[in-house]
């Protein structure tokens, strides 16, 4: 027996705010993670006096200070940030539920802001011309993005394994159908056909445009307290069942080829101890949001966390299994493909509407769910459920 | 954004003597002297016997691909300059199980690219060759065998 009570089914997501998603937006990161906040903790009927815990990516450039003395919260008990961009945000909220769970706070706020609509914020166009970290055994040579370093993992799951573009493109064009029935998704009056898919440009080969997250603007918050605290509160409550995060020990940031199996990477890690820790297993979970910065990334995810056996992700995705009325369900706003890129912090909020029955593209019965952060950084997972 | 290709520190005390060797046109992986364990990319300490007594062994410079892509803009200045060129991952043939990024080049070293990605496959064999980029830094970069061995002859003459 493990002892994992004290934080199972403890803390629940209690409120969900957002601004618009759009290319670009006039406001302020600052004014975009106000607006988002304000809007969360209306949507949970908290007062933000009663905010005592923030959790944040180690990326974000608005402070705790700033958005504690802009927001009007109560004196702080637990402050955190999480590492790794894409792999963070599970962590952030994960973290606060801990606090939470423990006893150390009450109530929390987990935020992300980010303009990244503006190609100068591409953090790989801001390389120094000396590297003195692990990037230089990779940037020198051209291999500079983080599309770069999915797409040597793409090819060669496709040398192994058969997949084809054809497979792979059962991802973006899943995700751009769900956009075009989210009133709130960048995509959601631009369909997507295969052979547009096919045409489209390649960025780094085997990958194509479609197969990159948008660059986009907006701000994204999530509040969670303690289960026991949400009878009083506005919404019915979307309880955090299992946590971990995870990292692999040859894992970079981007990359974990160096490893004896490049493939498990740090989502292996998350998900064996995920899964240890659930009551609710693979089988049993109704839709999954799982990250996709880069489409390959939601087949490796696919694999690593047990729904489909190695090898097997591409044939799955494009059986349907998560598309529309499929077996499970992925990314239903979208995800970041084709609603808003904001470091996957829209898959939580995604999830978290789907479980309360009011998302745009509803999964029938909805009632549990995972959601994964970037399986080519360490990383960090949740299972949600009604 | 930098008009030039980034290029690697050269002077941290885990990796000086790697950028060193390339210099002198060998490529370097790092052996522990303690127990023996291969790694790379270099660091400070054995992650099996913890000893911080790292060694070096010299690559033949004979490899395989264990993958490759083919970037296209967006990219750096420098890259969007050489579009289209092709980086690899490489198994050395005498280290299995290390992995080694590395952009394709002629056998002259005369640059990063110039190799047409049609001929480049998984499994591929490769030989080492050296891109000078600045005083310090020789990158170890790999040129494609072709099927007739051809490139090997040149390189041993
Ligand atoms: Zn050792």
């Amino acid at each position: 027996m493990t002892q994992t009570t004290a934080f199972k089914d403890r803390t629940a997501i209690v409120g969900i705010g957002q601004t618009a998603f759009a290319k670009s937006l006039p406001e302020t990161e600052l004014q975009l993670a106000c607006r988002a906040i304000r809007a969360a903790l209306d949507d949970a009927g908290i007062d933000p006096g009663e905010v005592d815990a923030l959790g944040c990516f180690t990326q974000e450039t608005t402070p705790e200070f700033e958005i504690a003395r802009n927001l009007g919260f109560g004196e702080l008990h637990f402050f955190s940030q999480v590492a790794h961009g894409g792999g963070a945000i599970c962590g952030a909220i994960g973290q606060v539920a801990m606090a939470i769970a423990l006893g150390v706070a009450k109530v929390g706020v987990v935020w992300r802001s980010r303009k990244r609509g503006d190609p100068s914020k591409r953090q790989w166009a801001g390389v120094q011309p000396r590297i003195d970290d692990h990037w230089k055994w990779s940037r020198p040579h051209g291999l500079s993005r983080p599309v770069d370093e999915v797409a040597v993992m793409m090819r060669r799951y496709m040398h192994d394994h058969g997949a084809t573009r054809e497979q792979l493109a059962s991802v973006a064009l899943a995700q751009r159908a769900y956009a075009n029935g989210n009133p709130d998704a960048l995509m959601r009056e631009k369909p997507m056909t295969l052979s547009s898919y096919l045409d489209a440009r390649m960025i780094s080969d085997p990958l194509c445009l479609f197969d990159n997250c948008l660059e986009s603007d907006g701000a994204i918050a999530i509040v969670v307290t303690a289960a026991e605290r949400v009878r009083d509160l506005r919404r019915s409550p979307v309880l955090i069942h299992a946590f971990s995060q995870g990292m692999t020990r040859e894992h970079q940031l981007m990359t974990d080829y160096h490893g004896a199996d490049p493939f498990r990477s740090s989502s292996g890690a998350t998900a064996a101890n995920l899964w240890r820790q659930s009551d609710i297993g693979p089988a049993e979970i109704d839709f999954a949001q799982i990250y996709d910065a880069f489409s390959p990334l939601v087949l490796f995810s696919l694999e690593n966390y047990g729904f489909c056996g190695r090898g097997e992700a591409a044939a799955f995705a494009a059986g349907g299994a998560i598309a529309k009325g499929g077996s499970l369900p992925v990314n239903t706003s979208g995800g970041s493909l084709s609603e808003v890129y904001l470091h996957g912090a829209n898959l939580v909020t995604e999830a978290v509407r789907q479980l309360r029955g009011e998302a745009a593209n509803q999964v029938d019965g909805a009632e549990t769910c995972l959601v994964s952060t970037c399986d080519s950084t360490p990383n960090g997972a949740l299972v949600l459920r009604r | 954004m930098i008009e030039t290709i980034p290029l690697p520190v050269t002077d941290d005390p885990v990796d000086r003597a790697f950028w060193q060797a390339c210099l002198e046109g060998r490529l370097l992986v790092q052996r522990c002297g303690d127990c023996g364990h291969v790694q790379h990319p270099p660091r400070a300490m054995c992650p099996v016997c913890r000893s911080m007594e790292l060694g070096w062994s010299e690559c033949v410079g004979t490899g395989t691909i264990w993958s490759f892509t083919v970037p296209r803009p967006p990219l750096l200045p420098a890259f969007a300059g050489l579009v289209p060129y092709v980086v690899v991952i490489v198994e050395p043939d005498d280290f299995p199980g290390i992995r080694i990024v590395g952009a394709l080049a002629g056998i002259e070293g005369n640059g990063i690219g110039g190799i047409d990605p049609e001929t480049i496959a998984i499994g591929g064999p490769v030989r080492l060759t050296f891109v000078s980029l600045a005083d310090d830094v020789a990158l170890p970069c790999w040129a494609p065998v072709a099927a007739d061995g051809s490139l090997e002859k040149d390189a041993q003459q």
